[in-house]
Parts: C-alpha cells; sequence; structure tokens
C-alpha cells in the first residue's frame, strides 16, 4: 500500500554508502530492504526509507567455510540455490522456503534478512538459519561489526537483536553444519496458513542431535542431545526446557495445541533420524 | 524516471512512499486491482523484468529502468496470451476482480507447474467461485460444457483487464475522502477541533456530525424501507462501536487526507458499553439505541432490535411423548464477507445539477431512494450506478459508502472518491451475524419427529442493519424444513457495541442450518437410525405445512420438489463411491427419476471426479496413506430455502429494437452471479435469437425501470422473469407487426436470429426499429429449493487437523438454465461456508476492537485449502420460476457447517457445537475426550 506518510527515500549505491549509514538511523527512518512487511502495513511515524536494493550485497556466496546468505537475499535467491552435492541438509532450504505464508510471487521480491528482523514466531528463515547455527553479522556505526548467533538473533516475538540503527548484513552458515542429516516438521492450522510450529533436527557428528523448535514458541529454542534421544525422551526433553509461557500464544494456534504438536514432532525426529538414512 | 510499462516508454516520478500498484493505476492501468493493499491476495499481479510480483508491496521506485507487465499486455494485439485464453475457455471466474492477478500468476509459469498449481497460487485468493474453475483454467483442462452453458458475456473484457470496475475510472479534478474512525466502543463526542487539520494543505472540507442530515435511515436496503430500523446517522456524536465513523477528510489527495486525518483533535466522553448480547438484554444494561417507537426498534430499553415469538402444537406435550431428545447450544461466529473489491463510491454532480454516484453496489436504485430520501432531492435528482461489482455476498445489500459520499459531493461541489482499505472493510462495514442456538429436538423410537423448539439469540451489534430480516429469514426454513406437530420458536436480535452484522449469503439460515441439522444428527444417532434415513422419514413433502414459527398463510409453494432426489444423489456417492462409478458411466442426473426437465443431460458437466491435488484423492488416503493416527468419518446436512425473499421483491426489464439489433435493460448488478449470462439466455430463447445479440444495459438507474436488487438469490428468478416477460411480450408484438406487414397471420411468423420470416420471406430486424416491450415481476408467489451436502473426513487423532476426504453436494435448482453458472455458485457457496466452518473469525478483543482485520490474520481459503465438491442437480422443473428454475446462490452455504460436524461427530465421537472447527480447538477436545476415557478405564479397572 500506499505509506503516504514517507517523504523520502534513500537510495545509497554501493557497499561502502550502505555501510556509512549503518548506526545512524533517525526517528522516523527505517531500512527497507524487499518492502513485504513495510508496505503491507500503515506504518505512521515512518518518514524515510532508506532502501539498501542499490548496495549490491552479493546474495549468495557458497565457499569452503560454507554460505553467507546477504540480508538483501531475495527468498526466490536462496530457493534457487545450487548446493554442493554433500550438503546433506540442503533440503531444509526449500522446505523452510514452502513454510512462508506468503507465495512465490513474494519471493521475488522479499529478503532473508527482512524475515529475520521482523522476528515473527513463524518466519520460516529464522527456522532454517538458527537450525543451522547461522551467525548474522550486524554492521553499526563508523565501520563497527559485531556477530550474533542466529539462534540468539529472536529476542521475542517481533523483538530481535538489532540496536536503533544497526543493520543485518549478512548470515553465515558453517559447511559442516550443511552437511548433517536433518529432519523437518511443520504444521498450521490451514493447508496453506501460516506455521503454527515448526521444528528441525540435525544429527551431529557425534551421533548427537540439535533439535530447534521455532513457530510455536516466541523465540527459537534449541535442544542440544550428545546422543540420539528415544522419541519419548527428546519429547519429554523438550517439554521440560520449554517453560508455559514461552509457547506462542495468537491466533495462528492455541499454546496447548502448539506445544502439544511440538513434543509430537520431537519424538517423530528422532525417530526418523534414527532410521537409516534413506 | 524512465521504465517501460506493456512496452511502451513511460516517464514519471512517484511519490517516495508510493507503491506500484497505485503507481500503475495513476497511469491509467486499471487492470491492477486492489484486493487488500497487503499483499495476501494477488489481485495486484504484474511481471517485473518477466518476473510475477504483488505490485501493492513494491515500491514504485524500484521500477526504475524495469520493463513492467499488466493484464492490459498480456496479449499480443488481439491474440490472447494462452494464460488468458485458458481462463476464457473454463471461465475460470466469476465477478472477475481477482481474474488478472490469475492471470498474471498464471502466465508466468511453466507446463509443469500448471499442473500443480495449489501451493503456487496460495498467494490468489479468490472468494467466488472456490477455485475449481481456476484451477481447471490453470491446467487448461476445462469442464466438459452443454449447449446452455452460454458464456459470460464479459469474459473477454475480464480476462485482459478491461472489464471496468468500480474505481476503474480516471476522473479530472477529483477529490478524495478519508474516514476518521472511533477508537472507543461506547463514547460521545463532547467536541471535535479540526484546525489543524484544515490547515493542511490540499484539504477541501471535514465533514462532521454537524455536517450530517439529522436525520435517522438504516443502511440495510430492502423493497420497503420499513423492514429495517431506523438507528444510523451518516456521522453521529454518540459512538456505539470502536470503528464506527467521527468525520470525514475530503482533500486533493489521499495523503493530505490521510495527514489531515490524523490531526483531527476529538474529545470523547467514553460510556460504559457492553459486548455480549446476553449481558445486553439483562436489566441495567447500557441502553444503546435511545430511541422513540418511530425507529421501529422492538425493545430500546432491553436492546433488542426485534424478536419473535411463535409456534404450533404444543412442545412440552411433544416432548413428553418423545424416546429420545437432544439438546444443544450451537454457535456461530463473526464472518466477513471478504469479496475482493472493498466498498467504494465515486460521486459527482452532472451537467444537470443531478448527483451521481457510481458505486459498488447489490441495490442501486434502492440505494437511490434512500439517498433522496436523506438528502431530500427528488428521486429523478439522483443517478446511482453500477459498473462490474467485485464481489457482494450480501454485503452490498447495505449503503455503507454512498450516504457520506453524497454528503461531501453535496457539500463541496466536487467529485468525491470514497475507497475503503481493507482494514477499513474489517472494521467499518457489516459481518455475518454472531448467532448462540439453542435446540431441542424430540422423536419416537421409530424416528418421527415430536417437537422442535429453538431459541436463536442474534448479535446485531451496533446498529440494526439487517439485523430484524436475519432474525426472521434465519426462523424459517431450518424449522419448517421438518414435518413436526409441535414447534416453538423464540428469537431476539440484540445490540451490543460491536462491529454491527448485515446481510450474508443465506441471511440467518446458515446459523440455524446447523444448529437444527447438528441436532437433526445427534437425535437419529441417540435412535440408531441412519440420518439420511431420518430425513426421509422427517423432512416434508409436496402437501406438507411448511411451518415454523409463524403459522399463518403465506405465498411459499411446491413449485418442484427434489429433496428426495438430493438425499439420494449424496447418501449413493458417499456410500458407493459414485465419483468412480460415474467416471466413465452414466451421468449422476441421468440416474434419477424426474419429470425430464433436461437436467440430467447437463448435470454430467456438473460433475468433477477429480480429486483434489497435493495431498493426494481420497481414495489413495484411505488405501494407505493415511495412517493409524487418521479417523475417518461421513456426515450430511439438509437446507431448504425460499425463492425468493419475503415482502416483496420489484424487478422491470425492458428490451428494444434499436439499431437492428435487441437492447435489453434490466437493473441487476453483475457481480460474479452470472445472472447477466442468464438474462440474454432468458431474452435469447424467447425471441429465437442467440444471447450474444442481445446487448445489455444493466444496474443503472437512468437506463431501466426498478428493480429491487439483486439479493436474496433473486437474480435469476425474479429479475429473470421480468425479462422473460419483457421478451416474450416483444416476441409478440413482433409477430403481430411482422404479420400486419406480410399480410398473414401472426403464427405464422416465426422469430430468428436476424428478425422474422413468414409465408416465405423474411423481414430483418431493422424494420421493426423502436418497438419495445416491457416486463414485470413482483416476487411471488415463490417456491422452496434444497440442498444436501455430504462429507467424509479424516481427523488426525493427535492433532486436530481435518482433511477433507469427500464433498458431495447435491442441489434442487429447478430447470438449470446455466449448468457451469450453476456449478459455479455452488462451488463457490460450499467453498465459502468451508472457510466459515473451518478457519474463518473476526476477532474482536476485549476493547470492541476488531483484531484481525486483514487477510494474514483472517484466512480466508485459498486454492490448496479446498477440496473439489461433486456437484449434482435434481431434475425438476419449477412451475413457478422462469423456464423452470429456481434460485440456487445463497443455498449451497447453509448445510456445510453441519454437514462437515456430522462427519466429524463420525469420525471422533465428538459433537463440535461452535464454528469454526480450528485444529486448536478440536485438538483440546480429543485430548480430554482422551483423558476421560482413560480414567474411565482405571475405574472399571478398580471395580
Amino acid at each position: 500500500m500506499d505509506l503516504n506518510g514517507v517523504e523520502a527515500l534513500e537510495r545509497p549505491r554501493g557497499e561502502a554508502a550502505a555501510a556509512a549509514r549503518a548506526g545512524r538511523l533517525a526517528a522516523g527512518e527505517a531500512w527497507l530492504a524487499g518492502g513485504t512487511w513495510l508496505f503491507s502495513e500503515p506504518q505512521p511515524g515512518l518518514r524515510r526509507l532508506v532502501d539498501l536494493e542499490a548496495a549490491g550485497w552479493t546474495p549468495l556466496t557458497i565457499d569452503a567455510d560454507g554460505l553467507e546468505i546477504a540480508a538483501t537475499c531475495t527468498i526466490a535467491e536462496l530457493d534457487a540455490l545450487e548446493t554442493p552435492a554433500d550438503w546433506a541438509a540442503a533440503p531444509l532450504i526449500g522446505r523452510c522456503c514452502r513454510a512462508f505464508l506468503a507465495s512465490f510471487k513474494i519471493w521475488n521480491v522479499a529478503t532473508v534478512g527482512g524475515n529475520l528482523c521482523l522476528a515473527l514466531p513463524a518466519g520460516p528463515m529464522i527456522s532454517l538459519t538458527a537450525a543451522l547455527d547461522g551467525t548474522c553479522r550486524i554492521l553499526g556505526r563508523d565501520g563497527a561489526t559485531r556477530e550474533v548467533a542466529a539462534l540468539d538473533f529472536v529476542r521475542d516475538a517481533g523483538a530481535n537483536a538489532l540496536a536503533r540503527g544497526e543493520l543485518l548484513r549478512a548470515i553465515r552458515i558453517p559447511a559442516d553444519r550443511l552437511r548433517r542429516r536433518t529432519a523437518f516438521r511443520r504444521i498450521s492450522l490451514s493447508p496453506m496458513g501460516r506455521t503454527g510450529a515448526l521444528a528441525i533436527g540435525a544429527l551431529t557428528p557425534g551421533g548427537g542431535l540439535d533439535l530447534t523448535v521455532t513457530g510455536g514458541v516466541r523465540r527459537p529454542v534449541r535442544i542440544a542431545f550428545p546422543t540420539l534421544p528415544a522419541p519419548e525422551r527428546a519429547a519429554a526433553a523438550l517439554d521440560a526446557a520449554i517453560p508455559a509461557g514461552l509457547w506462542f500464544d495468537d491466533l495462528h494456534g492455541a499454546p496447548a495445541w502448539r506445544r502439544a504438536v511440538t513434543l509430537d514432532f520431537a519424538a517423530e525426529i528422532a525417530a526418523e533420524l534414527g532410521e537409516p538414512a534413506p | 524516471m524512465t521504465f517501460r510499462v506493456n512496452g511502451l516508454d513511460a516517464e514519471a516520478t512517484p511519490r517516495p512512499g508510493q507503491c506500484l500498484r497505485t503507481f500503475l493505476r495513476d497511469q491509467g492501468w486499471f487492470g491492477v486491482k486492489k484486493g487488500c493493499d497487503s499483499g495476501d491476495c494477488g489481485a495486484c499481479t504484474v511481471h517485473v523484468d518477466g518476473k510475477p510480483v504483488h505490485s501493492c508491496l513494491m515500491p514504485a521506485a524500484r521500477a526504475e529502468g524495469r520493463e513492467i507487465t499488466t493484464i492490459e499486455g498480456l496479449a499480443e494485439g488481439d491474440d490472447l496470451h494462452p494464460a488468458q485464453q485458458r481462463f476464457l475457455d473454463a471461465q475460470g471466474f466469476q465477478c472477475g476482480f481477482c481474474t488478472a492477478g490469475m492471470v498474471m500468476t498464471a502466465a508466468a509459469l511453466d507446463q509443469g507447474q500448471r499442473a500443480d498449481p495449489d501451493r503456487l497460487f496460495k498467494g490468489n485468493l479468490c472468494r467466488c467461485t472456490g477455485y475449481r474453475a481456476i484451477r481447471d483454467a490453470i491446467r487448461g483442462a476445462p469442464a466438459p460444457t452443454c449447449e446452455r452453458d452460454a458464456p459470460a458475456p464479459a469474459g473477454p473484457e475480464i480476462v485482459t483487464g478491461r472489464a471496468r470496475f468500480t474505481m476503474d475510472a480516471a476522473i479530472e479534478n477529483l477529490a478524495h475522502m478519508k474516514i476518521l474512525q472511533s477508537p472507543h466502543a461506547s463514547a460521545w463526542i463532547r467536541a471535535i477541533d479540526a484546525t489543524a487539520a484544515a490547515a493542511v494543505p490540499g484539504v477541501i472540507a471535514i465533514l462532521t456530525h454537524a455536517d450530517a442530515p439529522d436525520r435517522l435511515f438504516s443502511t440495510a436496503r430492502h423493497e420497503n424501507p420499513l423492514d429495517d430500523v431506523d438507528d444510523t446517522r451518516v456521522l453521529d456524536p454518540v459512538i456505539r462501536f470502536a470503528g464506527q465513523r467521527v468525520a470525514a477528510v475530503v482533500a486533493e489527495t489521499e495523503a493530505a487526507a490521510e495527514a489531515a486525518r490524523a490531526l483531527i483533535a476529538v474529545d470523547y466522553e467514553i460510556l460504559p458499553a457492553v459486548f455480549d448480547p446476553e449481558a445486553a438484554m439483562a436489566p441495567g444494561a447500557p441502553v444503546i439505541h435511545d430511541k422513540p417507537a418511530s425507529s421501529r426498534i422492538a425493545d430500546p430499553a432491553r436492546n433488542i432490535v426485534a424478536e419473535l415469538h411463535g409456534g404450533c402444537g404444543d412442545v412440552a406435550a411433544g416432548f413428553a411423548e418423545a424416546d429420545a431428545i437432544h439438546e444443544g447450544v450451537y454457535e456461530s461466529q463473526r464472518v466477513s464477507h471478504g469479496q475482493l473489491e472493498t466498498h467504494g463510491c465515486i460521486g459527482w454532480r452532472d451537467e444537470a445539477g443531478r448527483l451521481v454516484l457510481r458505486t459498488s453496489s447489490q441495490t442501486p436504485f434502492l440505494t437511490r431512494d434512500a439517498l433522496a430520501a436523506l438528502y431530500d432531492l427528488p428521486r429523478d435528482g439522483v443517478r446511482v450506478f453500477c459498473e462490474r461489482v467485485g464481489g457482494g455476498f450480501g454485503g452490498k445489500q447495505e449503503m455503507m459508502v454512498e450516504d457520506i459520499v453524497a454528503l461531501a459531493v453535496l457539500r463541496t461541489g466536487r467529485a468525491v472518491k470514497l475507497e475503503l482499505t481493507r482494514a477499513e472493510q474489517f472494521t467499518l462495514t457489516s459481518t455475518r451475524h454472531p448467532m448462540k442456538v439453542t435446540v431441542k429436538v424430540g422423536a419416537r423410537s421409530d424416528g418421527t419427529l415430536t417437537a422442535i423448539q429453538m431459541r436463536m439469540l442474534s448479535n446485531t451489534g451496533a446498529y440494526g442493519n439487517h439485523g430484524p430480516g436475519v432474525l426472521f429469514h434465519g426462523a424459517g426454513e431450518a424449522v419448517s424444513l421438518y414435518r413436526c406437530p409441535n414447534k416453538r420458536v423464540d428469537g431476539f436480535a440484540v445490540y451490543t457495541n460491536q462491529l454491527p452484522s448485515g446481510a450474508f449469503r443465506g441471511y440467518g439460515l446458515s446459523q440455524t442450518n446447523f444448529a437444527v441439522e447438528s441436532a437433526m444428527d445427534e437425535l437419529a444417532r441417540a435412535l440408531g437410525i441412519d440420518p439420511i434415513a431420518f430425513r426421509r422419514r422427517n423432512v416434508v413433502v409436496p402437501g406438507d405445512a411448511m411451518t415454523s414459527w409463524d403459522d399463518g398463510p403465506h405465498d411459499v409453494e411446491y413449485g418442484s420438489y427434489g429433496l428426495a432426489q438430493c438425499l439420494d444423489i449424496v447418501e449413493r456417492a458417499l456410500a458407493d463411491g459414485v465419483a468412480e462409478e460415474t467416471a466413465g458411466g452414466a451421468p449422476a442426473g441421468e440416474r434419477v427419476s424426474g419429470k425430464g426437465s433436461g437436467n440430467g443431460a447437463c448435470s454430467a458437466a456438473g460433475l468433477t471426479r477429480e480429486a483434489p491435488s497435493g495431498e493426494g484423492s481420497s481414495r489413495d488416503l484411505i488405501k494407505g496413506t493415511l495412517g493409524a493416527d487418521w479417523l475417518i468419518g461421513r456426515g450430511v446436512a439438509v437446507g431448504m430455502i425460499d425463492t425468493i425473499p419475503p415482502r416483496g421483491h420489484v424487478a422491470e426489464s425492458r428490451i428494444a429494437v434499436e439499431d437492428g439489433d435487441y437492447v435489453l435493460a434490466f437493473g441487476t448488478a453483475e457481480f460474479g452471479n452470472g445472472t447477466t449470462t442468464v438474462h440474454a439466455q432468458v431474452a435469447a430463447q424467447a425471441l429465437g435469437t442467440a444471447p450474444d445479440r442481445i446487448r445489455l444495459r444493466q444496474s443503472d438507474t437512468d437506463a431501466s425501470g426498478h428493480d429491487s436488487g439483486a439479493f436474496g438469490s433473486t437474480g435469476t428468478v425474479v429479475a429473470g422473469a421480468a425479462t422473460l416477460r419483457a421478451a416474450r411480450a416483444l416476441a409478440a408484438d413482433l409477430r403481430e407487426a411482422a404479420a400486419d406487414r406480410l399480410g398473414i397471420a401472426p403464427e405464422a411468423c416465426a422469430l430468428g436470429p436476424d428478425g422474422v420470416t413468414g409465408a416465405g420471406r423474411s423481414l430483418p430486424l431493422s424494420v421493426f426499429e423502436g418497438l419495445a416491450a416491457e416486463g414485470r415481476s413482483d416476487g411471488t408467489p415463490r417456491s422452496v429449493a434444497f440442498n444436501v451436502q455430504g462429507f467424509e473426513v479424516a481427523v488426525h487423532r493427535r492433532h486436530g487437523e481435518i482433511r477433507i476426504l469427500r464433498s458431495v453436494h447435491a442441489a434442487d435448482a429447478g430447470f438449470v438454465v446455466n449448468p457451469r453458472q450453476c456449478r459455479g455458485q455452488v462451488e463457490g457457496g460450499v467453498a465459502q461456508a468451508l472457510g466459515a466452518a473451518l478457519w474463518e473469525r473476526v476477532l474482536i478483543d476485549d476493547a470492541g476492537h476488531v483484531a484481525n482485520p486483514a487477510f494474514r490474520g483472517y484466512h480466508l481459503p485459498a486454492m490448496g485449502d479446498l477440496p473439489v465438491t461433486e456437484v449434482h442437480f435434481a431434475d425438476t422443473h419449477d412451475r413457478i420460476g422462469p423456464l423452470g428454475a429456481k434460485s440456487m446462490s445463497e443455498s449451497p452455504y447453509n448445510p456445510v457447517a453441519a454437514a462437515l460436524g456430522s462427519a466429524i461427530r463420525d469420525a471422533t465421537g465428538l459433537r463440535l457445537t461452535a464454528t469454526p472447527f480450528l485444529a486448536d480447538a478440536l485438538h483440546a477436545r480429543l485430548r480430554a475426550a482422551e483423558a476421560e476415557a482413560e480414567i474411565g478405564a482405571d475405574a472399571v479397572a478398580a471395580q
């Protein structure tokens, strides 16, 4: 929709120009990535947009260390990524893209970074990067850079780890995490609806299980099992680790339901990863 | 900046916060539609450098240097793009408002993607079709048609984006209106200070209650205005719901209007509010409308806008002789119409000084009359017309925007536009009436009903709107469907400080049907009788009185009766897997007895045998892929509906020979109901010509005689009857005139596609230039139509997830004039009802605000959410309706929730008594039942 209160659209060109703006957002200013959320609701008080499209960040970089996803990488670009053959976790990318409430047309515009920054429990790029131990690179004022684990980037429903004016630059996923075998579960109240609960399990090289839960909780939750747990133990451990208030409550699912299905998913994932790889 | 649109170089500068959608529309590309303006519905889909995007979410500045294609640029000259051709061939649209976005999305897919479109189209919402025809169009596999499936006349315009809807007009010097809404649910406006707002550059006027006429009216529109209560002002100093209009800003731009709106200072005195209808009726509750008897409010002091009490026999005696009794309380929630085109209106004064309104309405004539009364204007001093309307469903049988646009035009002398946002549509218009229905039914052990008792509590919200009509209508056919000597019905429509409820497909019957049909299923189960057999024993048959709360005389007759056929069809389909049987065999319509109306020959076209894609067909699921966690069940429900609303419904049609063609003028607005096609078909048949030879002028108070409007499923049975009479009269006149010229008897003259022939000579139509005839229908007597819905479902015992394995619908629509369209009405009605039965709910928070005023929080079903519904027509011919037809727009909606609830009951043993049947709520019920069973098992073990 038209954001009629916006009086200026600033389009810094090139990496340096965008970086120079980091840490310097005044009141009434906001970063514009894909715009698919910003332009979807009235934004009272917003006066100026700083468009990151022309920053020219390389969307996806694969190297020996793994995968770097620029914050401005679109969902469509990520979904189309051709991954090295030994990245057993690669199918998670497509599954998380398909976990969006939004259709493939939105993917052409919406960005990975935007999804993280929005910090909704149902944000599937949060699920993906958290489950694969991604690291968020954050730009601050005067060239300051810091890193935050993707697992910790979302603090609460709608709250992220960025300080005022900070800019999420990229998410780096380590190569060894991309080589893990994974299992994925998701549910929503309607077949084409918003995620109500989502769980991803990854087998560690030592035979353990990293279980990451999103969607049903206010922020991502990780349980690291040193050895692969029995299904019922996976569910019980998860239940013990998540206090009642952390289960998310909104119109996309009641907390009791989110808890029940998430615990089921934990058990199913433990069982699936206990089977020989297909 | 420079860019290209549809192959043309363009240069224009967008505003900094402007989105591509409005930027393109500013340049006249009206094919780019606004359904939600928040990226959820896809109606604004365009291609940017070949990629499909939702233009409402894309900053317009990003179009710089890009190549943009809109629906208008898809065709190569006169050659339609294959995607457009496929939508035309399969008639993959009804109102057509979503079609541009659908076509643009389909055009971006390759063949493999088109074969399995459900997931890819989750960003394209259609509220009319139920998606089956759209899926057929995307796949390029149109359903077979028959000779009666005349295509919609507007098809080519719709698939090319040329069809004009309400807002698709470039009007010079147009002013824009924005509405300030109340943040409080109950308040009195002490003062409004618009000084700062008025100082915003570009502001033309700020309208408050001081500017509004001191006159009460009803937003509801009926032929008789006295049917509704006068409790509404254009702007009112008393606020009765959060979201109510407080003031309106008229400005040169929307931006200026919005900026000024934010600066209006309102001093509210907060008043007590009441949100629960039971509490609102209790002594001591705040009185929401302190109004005199002339308002026609039944009991203002108790917040009762309307009530009814009545019945027949003695229910106490009836329950005393019952062997089984079921009593339950069934609640229907607040549901949004979700028409893709929001309410909107553009008004101006024409050269003669008349007030002209171009609006999105189901009732242009009654709106004209209401505006004339409201502003003391002569009737012919007001013209109201509709271009194509982007969905109605009853929501546009109300004057929601026209009154205030008229005020602005009269005050400012300017052309003024008000286009509601989707959020305003959710918070400023109306919804279905939330209703709590208590039902008690009793029967003897042989299954014979002995008593039916029903109490309705309808929440009409802050204003009466359609409250009385919905209450009375809802009290009718759900109960009169059953032969039972003892009936008692009590009903109350009650004011609360919530968003007003209004007319919505089914008009009260979906809520009572859910209660009564769920109760009948329970009663049958209690007696160990099959629910369909139980219906056969108890439903009315010709000769039975149709009685509910009102035992008096009425004008409803059994013009035809197809209920028995409908029950047979659904029973067979569910029990025997008729879809499989008929896949290569006889169409269902030929399997049922009837008087040979001809429906049988066309029923095959109405029968889909494929299963929905994605999750796999029901047979596959049953055979293997469903695990032990899935519980399977079946359920049915029945609906009856009078074919025409009571208390008068008028339509006048005029058909004339003009410039060598027939020109038909009638009042009905086209919003996807398909009646335009039916009018052309009916006239063409009477005149011995083809539908495409009839030129149509419609929904314009300047163009035809009176029309009560397209509501109550009257487009065919009332307006169509008027057109049939006009066309038959003209046919007779043509024969007479030809006979005079040819010197033969009129009976010897035959009408043909190009004129009249007789005695070996032929006279072209131009000979009869100026000849005209009129027809009128007053909507009485009325007949009854029937619907039976059946479902087979699977329920996940641990997650509460519901999957529909089979959806079968049998409809008794009399002679079906256009089976393809009628099938579409049934599919769309079932789909809309499934949305309400499974997911949709307008949530009102503790302060009375709508908590989910956007599609992302209000789940309109997407393509992949819905099953394909097998549609069958009974073979009947109505002696009342035109050409033997009966109405079939509202009624398919009504039995869906109860049928689904009964299927879930069959699968799980649990009766769900409140819609929607959300997985999280069902999960809670399943867990509770499981816990209870464990406790029971423990108790048995302890013994």
